[in-house]
């Protein structure tokens, strides 16, 4: 704490933003191999369940637990056109507020922002998607990456949002 | 057949229609958008079924208690403070209020905010603030929480019945105990239980197409073939058995009282306990350990049966217990002809350690649930085909005659077992019309 700080290593909020709102840009646009590409080569993406919002993924049941590898193979499956549920890939459009970095912890940024997601799809009125983002953002020489990616949801149960199989 | 049709679209009346002779088997697509038939459907298979309500893991301590809706009742599902498991009918005995509103939880009592009622967690009255201005002869002390009319369990699954008369749960199940002891065989202990979060989502269909969706094997390939890749891409080898659909040849088995279930030799591993490569080099000697103490139990044959099958059992009307990748315990209830409720738990043996409990509720991802490889595409085409009967009136008809006349046991991927649902359901409301008939 007493050390002066590294103005290289400083992240400030508003670059944090910036890698945000560009994340949020590639998925609503199904760039999903661009978005692959800011994860960290051990990134993980969880949706926990709706009644245990910070449960831990090995003992309790979550909507979506991946690990990088099977993170690879949901991008694969999101861009075949028999992924029926996606397919026409549903419009989203997600809205990022409030971010904050919570915390540093040697490389890895800690932060947390709010979100909207609207997601239409013909035939149906539009589907809200409202819940908070927590990251561990990774410091590479590459710049920002996504090393865990948490999208935990409001509501009490998923409900009339019916599937998530969309990336929130 | 078509010649043979009322006015209404049905032939005489009937709503399920099958011909041996002619090996037809056909469904009127009314059945899955009227709201009389839903409504039929409530008095004559919910109140008269038995229906799930929870498992004895989900009230460990006594006290503890879920609320529920059961066949349309807000129900307490609860654990009173002697350990005895109750379903409590979640309505305030003074003027109808929840008096439980928390998801789940362990209380002393139930109070209801509304003029304060307090009730035990046996459902007994235990206080009524004021009651001294009640007139002589209130009776107070039956005024206590209803109990569903009956509540039996069978290896920890609690069911209710909304019909005092209803035969008792060990002879409803028939056939189906001996899948139930299936999944409960696998833990050392006989004892399973729900794993903590739960799955909620709604489907916009008919509940009935859930229950042909969940032991249907036919759409496998066109419905999931982005989760066959998945299983291709990790190792698994999912090519089809010679002159099959699926990769092996399973079965669809009539259990007996509307209750049916696939049973498929496993091909896409089992935490209890086959391994497959999605799984990973490091779990091997786990899973191999699990087997050993399984077939030192059970014994060869048992143990082999036990984790060498999958069975997607349905209990009827609305329970499904799919034993595969993972244990899913699913319930869905119907709002409307058109919406359904769905609520999905996991299943493991309490023995299991935290590795191996990872890798179980990894294995359910995979496959199950909203979130999952595949629950999302079942979903779309049960959406897709919701919409398509909207055009019943000149579409009146399903077919489920695949696999009628074969000489041969029906195979999971013909709808033989489909069938023993829909004969059930026939019967039940058969009877529900017959009686209207005669009043």
């Amino acid at each position: 704490m007493n050390q002066p700080l590294d103005p290289d290593s400083i992240v400030t909020r508003q670059a944090v933003e910036d890698f945000l709102y560009r994340e949020a840009d590639l998925l609503d646009n199904w760039k999903l191999d661009d978005w692959l590409a800011l994860l960290t080569d051990d990134a993980s993406y969880y949706v926990p369940p709706n009644d245990k919002p910070d449960a831990d993924h090995r003992f309790t049941l979550f909507t979506v637990a991946d690990d990088i590898v099977r993170l690879r193979e949901r991008i694969i499956r999101l861009k075949d056109p028999n992924c029926h549920a996606e397919y026409p890939p549903s419009h989203t459009r997600r809205m990022i507020s409030n971010v904050r970095i919570t915390g540093v912890d040697g490389d890895i940024v800690n932060v947390s922002a709010n979100f909207a997601i609207f997601r239409h799809r013909r035939g149906e009125g539009a589907r809200q998607f409202v819940g908070r983002y927590r990251y561990k953002l990774k410091r590479t020489e590459a710049g920002l990456k996504i090393a865990e990616r948490r999208a935990i949801l409001d509501a009490e149960e998923l409900g009339a949002m019916g599937s998530v199989s969309f990336l929130l | 057949m078509n010649d043979r049709l009322n006015g209404n679209g049905h032939a005489n009346g009937h709503f399920v229609v099958e011909d041996r002779q002619n090996l037809t088997f056909q469904v009127n697509r009314q059945v899955f958008v009227s709201r009389d038939v839903l409504e039929d459907e409530q008095r004559t298979i919910f109140d008269k079924c038995w229906i799930y309500v929870g498992h004895a893991s989900e009230l460990k301590n006594p006290g503890d208690f879920r609320t529920r809706h059961i066949a349309g009742r807000p129900v307490i599902f609860c654990r009173d403070r002697q350990g005895q498991v109750r379903a409590l009918i979640n309505s305030c005995r003074h003027r109808g209020a929840l008096v439980c509103r928390e998801r789940e939880g362990n209380a002393r009592q139930f109070q209801c905010i509304y003029h304060g009622w307090t009730y035990n967690t046996d459902g007994s009255i235990k206080g009524i603030p004021g009651d001294d201005a009640y007139p002589p002869g209130f009776d107070k002390a039956g005024k206590g929480l209803v109990p569903v009319p009956r509540l039996e369990s069978y290896k920890d699954f609690y069911f209710a019945s909304f019909d005092r008369d209803a035969v008792d749960l060990h002879t409803y199940l028939a056939g189906a105990r001996d899948y139930i002891d299936l999944v409960v065989d696998q833990s050392p202990s006989g004892r399973m239980e729900i794993i903590s979060g739960v799955q909620e989502y709604d489907i916009k269909a008919n509940w009935k197409l859930l229950v042909e969706n969940s032991v249907d094997d036919y759409h496998l390939v066109t419905t999931h073939s982005t989760w066959l890749n998945y299983m291709r891409n990790s190792g698994v080898n999912v090519t089809p058995a010679k002159g099959h659909l699926l990769p092996t040849k399973g079965f669809g088995k009539d259990l007996g009282n509307g209750h049916l279930t696939t049973d498929n030799p496993n091909y896409r591993g089992r935490p209890v306990a086959k391994w497959i490569s999605v799984y990973g080099e490091e779990a091997k000697a786990d899973i191999d350990a699990i087997r050993k103490e399984l077939v030192a139990r059970l014994g060869e044959a048992r143990a082999a049966r036990v984790a060498d099958t999958n069975r997607n059992l349905c209990i009827f009307p609305n329970l499904v217990i799919n034993d595969g990748s993972s244990v899913t315990v699913r319930n869905f209830t119907p709002v409307a002809p058109d919406l359904m409720h769905v609520t999905a738990w996991a299943l493991g043996p309490v023995e299991e350690t935290e590795a191996q409990r990872a890798r179980r509720l990894h294995a359910f991802l995979t496959f199950y649930g909203p979130g999952g490889f595949a629950t999302p595409d079942d979903i779309a085409a049960l959406e897709l085909a919701q919409q398509g009967f909207a055009a019943w009136r000149e579409v009146p008809w399903s077919d489920l005659s695949r696999g009628m006349g074969s000489s041969q046991e029906q195979l999971a991927t013909d709808e033989g077992h489909l069938r023993v649902f829909w004969r059930k359901w026939s019967e039940l409301m058969e009877m529900r019309r017959e009686s209207a008939a005669r009043s």
